[in-house]
């Protein structure tokens, strides 16, 4: 028997519900960091793919009926001759309807709805296009015609992307401080019920260090079991949002977005039990250390 | 070697169980504890292996002045003390070879030594068919020998018995009190607490008598067979 299984901790109460509730910690703990890092992640692709990016819409007639492909020309023209703009294509409106197949579903007809024409623009990431000049022009060839530059929503998107994020830091931080409430509770009462042990050993020579020996180590495996009981259902749980995402077809599925985490995440995630371990050892030992510090 | 000076012991608010105990023992020295039951015998023991502090009065153990001894400093002292408790103490989740090896253990004694002293000294008490047991499957008398193999393994300077000899017959009685002399013959002060008045007559070591909280010093009356 090695020295450091003096006291049956293994047989404790405590040592059957502690990894399931650190579990449970872990399962909530890898959730946040995987929405965390996957809302950033997907912040971080749309600026890259709309940055010096301009979105013209040309408005249908009031009067019913498609716009004129003349207007649309005009408009395009307009859009070339514009310094710093590299290329203007208008989209397919085949491809707007394949767009809002999705989410108006099969009852409605979208290729009979009064649909705008849109147009991609290019332009120069160094070029200053003024926008207001060129909405001011393209109105005058379509009434109503605007310019979208996605900056606005982008910002909108940003700023709550942060807020989910920050959320996210604070859910884990909550369930950190969870963590170490429920380590010092269990080892109290570990403490508590092998109390007699405890005397005796002290009163054999039994240094602090000792003891608290035996209560860090029993305490870090529980952590790092609670771990990786409540990671691997965290991690089929990416999995299932991934393969639902990466299934595509019709319906809500569409709708799914598409999730990718960073290299950094998985490292997080897969460093979870560990920590919780780690979190488990030193907080057992400093409430140990603490309470044998006001005995005799 | 043991010094007490004017020691009183009290629990909390209640009465001093202890009072003015004075009295001093020399290095290697071998002493009977008597007094009625209630007289402060457990609790003079409880001062004696640093599990409690006097309320009032100066204790010297070991060459140390117990005032001036640091909480750090109590585990290297605790070492040098073997106790045998009265209701043996032994941790039943353990073997009697691991019962009997904890106190090297904690000392951090290298686990090839403790194998090798522990079988021998089990061996010695008459424990070497039962290195595996739990002290649950063992019987009063054999629990008993676990628990002084336990408090005499590491040699310690002094030795403290709280009734040893209660729960054996004669023979074993005696037998164990002449393990405690060999201890003795080896340097470590003895002192025994027993209500067993024909084994303090046989053995006729000096006496340290509790009545009352108070210490009256018996000289000892020699050998008697």
């Amino acid at each position: 028997m090695a020295g450091t299984a003096t006291l049956p901790l293994a047989g404790d109460g405590s040592a059957r519900f502690l990894p399931w509730v650190i579990g449970l910690m872990v399962f909530l703990a890898a959730l946040a960091t995987g929405a965390g890092f996957a809302i950033d992640a997907a912040l971080i692709r749309w600026d890259e793919g709309l940055r010096g990016t301009l979105t013209v819409q040309l408005p249908p007639p009031v009067a019913g009926g498609p716009l004129a492909q003349a207007s649309v020309d005009q408009a395009l023209a307009v859009l070339r001759g514009t310094g710093g703009v590299t290329a203007a294509t208008a989209l397919d409106p085949q491809a707007e309807v394949r767009l809002l197949q999705p989410w108006l579903g099969d009852a409605v007809e979208a290729g009979q709805l009064p649909l705008p024409v849109l147009i991609d623009v290019q332009r120069a990431e160094t070029a200053n296009v003024d926008l207001a000049d060129l909405t001011r022009r393209l109105a005058d060839i379509v009434p109503g015609a605007t310019v979208e530059t996605h900056g606005a929503w982008l910002e909108q998107l940003f700023q709550v992307a942060l807020l989910i994020e920050v959320a996210a830091g604070v859910v884990v931080a909550l369930i950190g401080a969870a963590a170490v409430l429920t380590v010092i509770f269990t080892t109290r009462t570990g403490l508590m019920i092998h109390r007699p042990i405890v005397d005796l050993l002290h009163l054999m020579g039994a240094s602090d260090n000792y003891i608290a020996r035996q209560f860090q180590w029993h305490a870090f495996r529980l952590g790092l079991r609670g771990g990786i009981i409540g990671l691997v259902p965290a991690l089929l749980a990416f999995g299932a949002v991934k393969f639902v995402a990466a299934r595509g077809g019709t319906g809500a599925a569409d709708l799914a977005p598409e999730l990718h985490l960073p290299v950094l995440a998985w490292v997080l995630m897969a460093l979870l039990p560990p920590a919780m371990g780690l979190v488990g050892l030193m907080t057992a030992r400093l409430t140990v250390l603490r309470t044998l510090a006001r005995m005799p | 070697m043991i010094r007490l000076e004017n020691v009183a012991m009290r629990y909390g608010r209640g009465p001093e169980v202890l009072q003015d105990v004075d009295f001093e023992l020399a290095a290697g020295s071998f002493y009977f504890l008597t007094g009625p039951s209630g007289a402060g015998k457990t609790t003079l023991l409880r001062l004696l292996f640093l599990s409690e502090r006097p309320t009032r009065g100066q204790i010297w153990l070991l060459g140390k002045n117990m005032a001036s001894v640091s909480r750090a400093e109590l585990p290297a002292l605790r070492r040098q003390i073997g106790v045998v408790f009265q209701e043996f103490r032994l941790l039943d989740h353990l073997s009697a070879l691991d019962n009997v090896a904890l106190p090297l253990r904690v000392a951090g004694t290298p686990e090839s030594v403790i194998q090798e002293h522990v079988v021998d000294l089990l061996r010695w008490v008459g424990l070497e068919d039962h290195l595996s047991a739990r002290p649950s499957t063992l019987s009063g008398g054999q629990q008993q020998r676990v628990a002084i193999a336990r408090a005499i393994i590491t040699r310690p300077g002094l030795l403290l018995a709280d009734e040893p000899t209660g729960n054996v017959d004669d023979t074993i009685a005696l037998r164990l009190l002449y393990l405690f002399e060999e201890l003795n013959r080896l340097g470590t002060t003895v002192v025994i607490a027993t209500h067993n008045a024909s084994l303090i007559e046989r053995f006729g070591y000096p006496t340290i008598h509790l009545r009352d909280g108070r210490v009256t010093m018996r000289p000892g009356t020699g050998r008697k067979g």
